[in-house]
């Protein structure tokens, strides 16, 4: 070629940019293709709910469902909240206190989810077993928790997890 | 030779573009109704929707349409759209009844809806909304604008379209009159006759604008990503007749030699 | 061919191993291509672009759709309102289904016109009837499974044609739908069958490369290469004209996507699939309109099911119909002037076939089927007796020499015709 330079740098150029462009653009088209498989609108808007608690009597729980994954809500009586706040950190395998826990005392939320290997722990409804320290038991491989939901005996690393939740009003609870 | 060649492939494939394009009404071809060409704001490339409209248009709709046509694939969340805030869109929600359970004795309840829920239909099944409607059936219209033919235009045309029948055309009991329906008789009675609803927010009440504001209202429940898609639309359109230029630049300055000889 | 020297270690060690690179050097670099292909020979890498954004599409549209008859509508929409980006991915599908076909059409009458059919290449071109075939199946069954009003009655009807076969013809349809009616077993084996077919026509497509490969391309003049000095190494030249190609094909096809999604598709679509009732005009997609003109033409069941499976039939043996042995329609005035014939009749096929059966339509459509076949099975092979073509070029880089100034002179003229 009998090009100078300076023109076939100019020409290169146009090579070199539609190659660059071609890369930007596959990375464009790539982004919806990967996102699509995030949690759709409709999942999303169930990932947070609302729970009136009003209805709990104390000293009962129910069970909702979240994530597809069920939450405690348990109203706790005042000797049970006492017991959870009396123990010594070096009693527990993974220190927390109560109070660190709770929003208000009397409403325990966690996540009813055995931190050992997922199952659901008994202790909700009434009669059902519930461990050495009133709590929760997992009996898939005895888990014992006490009435803050931490884990005091058995396989579990740490307690049952505390959801992200809110009180939006006295009686209801937005989680999530 | 290029620039014939590529013109002749743009001239053809205009062709059969448009030759598409003259099969399309035809496939399309529905009713001998009269169809009024509205001009919308959603309309063409940079078409978008009107938020205070739909807001119109969904009352309208609530207040009058929602009685016998449901929108099934409607939820209150996506009235986030529409502009409204979260929380008037719980409020919204709450004043439906939806139906869930089993609860814990099986038994199912209702329970105030909640913004995730979908709106509930006036009907049942089509059965119970034939058996109400002396055997016509109200569609739902959560997809009405994209089911018909010229959907906004038709919607539209239907609701300003009720007139006097003319003395050579007999109008049976339980059916009406009307303009933009095939064959003009229709088992919907007239909806709108204006100033019906007071408006929360401000607008025209009479028949013609109430229409285009519930088929605005139900345009968007069509193609609620009609917005984003438009937007994005333009943005690759950029980038793709730029990225035409570079390559064809590419591909000249590649073929250079060949050329020569 | 020689052997690539590749400089990456790595590279070579693999390649010595597993000769992966070299094969892509061969076929896609050095692989020697006519030096005049024009802008027509650009549709088979489209029709391969169209093809992986058809089953990438497909693959994520399948992770979201439900194939059940109480669902499927309500996935599709799930996955036009909820799903992230779901509708643009949605509209590619759909889109790219009229697209892929436009592609394939043009694709067949370029092949067509210039005589790509002809020999060596009659497998070539059998294996590329054959891909056709095998996307109007996938084509028809992806259309059933949004379950709108059209998607049902469309598998009604299609699939009813299987009952014009005498004696076991009931049976089939029986067979074909896993019960009585179109329903909930259909749908489900549609969707399999849907997922299925695009990967035989990945098959088919390597199959039709290899094919292509053995002969190289075909090219407008539609004589052999007679050198080296007649071909260039498809990389770069070639990668960069499929590129701007392709950018061109993009720009089109994101119009329709983004501004015009439901230009191509029939509104009834978006009403739920009711068993009991029909649709007051039912017609495919545009792509199957000359078919359906063909079928409707015929005033027998069986006969007019015969016709529109024979339409394709007789591409099948067209390679043998077609005897001159000039393969470009440049050289070829009278084949040249029935070709444009044939266009325009295929087209008047496709006007047909979306209008209503009355009246002249079927008049009409009586005559475009009759010269379609007319001109496949008594013209072309007439053709190939009687008809004076124009003296060839002698080679592709040297058009003004050997046969002299007559054969370039055709050839200019050829080219301004086309």
């Amino acid at each position: 070629m009998s090009d100078t330079v300076e023109n076939q740098g100019r020409r290169d150029f146009i090579v070199v940019a539609t190659n660059t462009m071609l890369a930007v653009g596959a990375a464009a088209v790539a982004y919806p293709f990967i996102n699509q498989m995030n949690p759709a609108a409709d999942t999303l808007a169930l990932s947070s709910i609302e729970v009136d608690v009003s209805g709990i009597e104390e000293g009962q729980a129910i069970t909702v469902k979240w994530r597809g994954k069920p939450v405690f809500i348990r109203h706790r009586t005042a000797a049970e909240i006492a017991l959870a706040d009396q123990v010594s950190m070096d009693d527990l395998r993974d220190p927390e206190g109560d109070m660190d826990r709770v929003e208000k005392p009397e409403y325990l939320v966690i996540q009813g989810i055995c931190t050992h290997l997922g199952c659901v722990p008994l202790g909700q409804k009434i009669g059902e077993i519930k461990g050495d320290f009133n709590g929760w038991f997992c009996p898939c491989h005895g888990s014992h928790y006490d009435t803050s939901g931490r884990i005091r005996k058995g396989p579990a690393p740490t307690n049952l997890e505390v959801p992200p939740y809110a009180f939006l009003s006295d009686n209801v609870i937005k989680i999530g | 030779m290029f620039k014939r060649v590529s013109q002749i492939i743009c001239a053809g494939g205009i062709a059969v573009l448009a030759g598409m394009g003259g099969m399309s009404p035809a496939m399309a071809a529905g009713g001998s109704g009269e169809i009024i060409e509205h001009e919308w704001t959603f309309d063409g490339p940079f078409g978008f929707f009107d938020k205070a409209s739909l807001q119109r248009g969904f009352q309208v709709y609530r207040e009058v349409c929602a009685s016998c046509h449901g929108l099934e694939y409607i939820a209150f969340r996506n009235f986030a759209d529409l502009g409204y805030s979260e929380a008037e869109i719980k409020a919204i929600a709450a004043e439906y009844e939806v139906a869930d359970g089993p609860d814990e004795e099986g038994e199912m309840f209702t329970r105030a809806a909640i913004p995730a829920d979908r709106v509930p239909s006036p009907y049942a099944n089509e059965n119970a909304a034939r058996a109400s409607n002396g055997g016509a059936y109200p569609p739902d219209l959560s997809l009405i604008t994209k089911a018909r033919p010229n959907g906004a235009n038709y919607l539209y045309s239907l609701l300003v379209g009720y007139k006097d029948a003319p003395q050579s055309k007999d109008v049976p009991d339980g059916m009406y009159y009307n303009t933009a329906y095939s064959g003009n008789l229709i088992a919907m009675p007239q909806p709108l006759y204006g100033d019906d609803i007071e408006l929360a927010v401000d607008g025209d009440t009479s028949v013609e604008a109430l229409s285009a504001d519930v088929v605005a209202f139900l345009a968007w429940a069509a193609e609620p990503e009609m917005e984003s898609r438009k937007r994005t639309g333009i943005a690759v359109m950029l980038f793709l007749f730029v990225m035409c230029f570079v390559s064809y630049g590419s591909m000249r300055y590649i073929w250079a030699d060949i050329k020569k000889k | 061919m020689s052997s690539p020297e590749f400089k990456n270690p790595v590279v070579k060690w693999i390649d010595h191993r597993l000769p992966v690179f070299s094969f892509m050097h061969h076929e896609l670099h050095e692989y020697p291509t006519p030096r005049n292909l024009s802008y027509l020979w650009n549709l088979g890498s489209l029709a391969g672009l169209a093809l992986v954004t058809m089953i990438v599409t497909g693959i994520i549209l399948a992770m979201h759709y439900t194939p059940h008859v109480d669902h499927a509508f309500e996935s599709v929409e799930r996955i036009m309102r909820d799903v992230n980006h779901g509708w643009l991915i949605r509209y590619i599908h759909m889109n790219g289904a009229s697209f892929f076909f436009i592609v394939v059409y043009i694709h067949i009458f370029r092949g067509l016109y210039y005589g790509s059919y002809k020999a060596p290449r009659e497998l070539l071109w059998i294996l590329g009837v054959l891909i056709l075939l095998l996307m109007m199946a996938t084509a028809f069954m992806g259309y059933v499974l949004p379950w709108g009003q059209m998607s049902f009655w469309g598998a009604t009807v299609i699939t009813n044609l299987f009952s014009a076969i005498p004696l076991i013809g009931d049976s089939i349809v029986v067979w074909l739908w896993g019960g009585f009616s179109v329903d909930n077993p259909t749908l489900s084996r549609f969707f399999a069958l849907h997922y299925l077919m695009p990967f035989m026509i990945v098959g088919v497509v390597i199959l039709h490369i290899i094919a292509l490969h053995r002969f190289g391309s075909n090219n407008p003049l539609g004589i052999d290469v007679s050198g080296k000095q007649d071909t260039i190494p498809f990389h770069p030249y070639y990668t960069s004209k499929d590129l701007f190609g392709a950018m061109v094909f993009l720009t089109i096809f994101a119009s329709a996507i983004f501004f015009y999604p439901n230009f191509l598709g029939h509104p009834d679509n978006y009403i739920p699939a009711n068993p009991l009732q029909t649709p007051a005009h039912i017609v495919p997609e545009w792509y199957f309109l000359p078919f359906y003109a063909i079928l409707r033409a015929i005033p027998d069941k069986l006969g007019g099911v015969l016709f529109m499976f024979g339409a394709i039939a007789v591409l099948f043996i067209l390679p043998w119909l077609d005897r001159s042995p000039v393969r470009s329609g440049r050289f070829r005035p009278l084949f040249k002037m029935f070709f444009w014939v044939l266009l325009a009749d295929c087209v008047l096929l496709g006007y047909l076939g979306g209008k209503p059966a009355e009246g002249i339509y079927v008049t009409l459509s009586r005559l475009a089927t009759a010269y379609y076949f007319i001109h496949f099975l008594v013209i072309l092979p007439l053709l190939s007796v009687v008809e004076k073509t124009r003296p060839l070029p002698q080679s592709i880089s040297m058009p003004v020499t050997g046969a002299g100034m007559s054969a370039a002179l055709a050839a200019k003229r050829g080219k301004a015709d086309v």
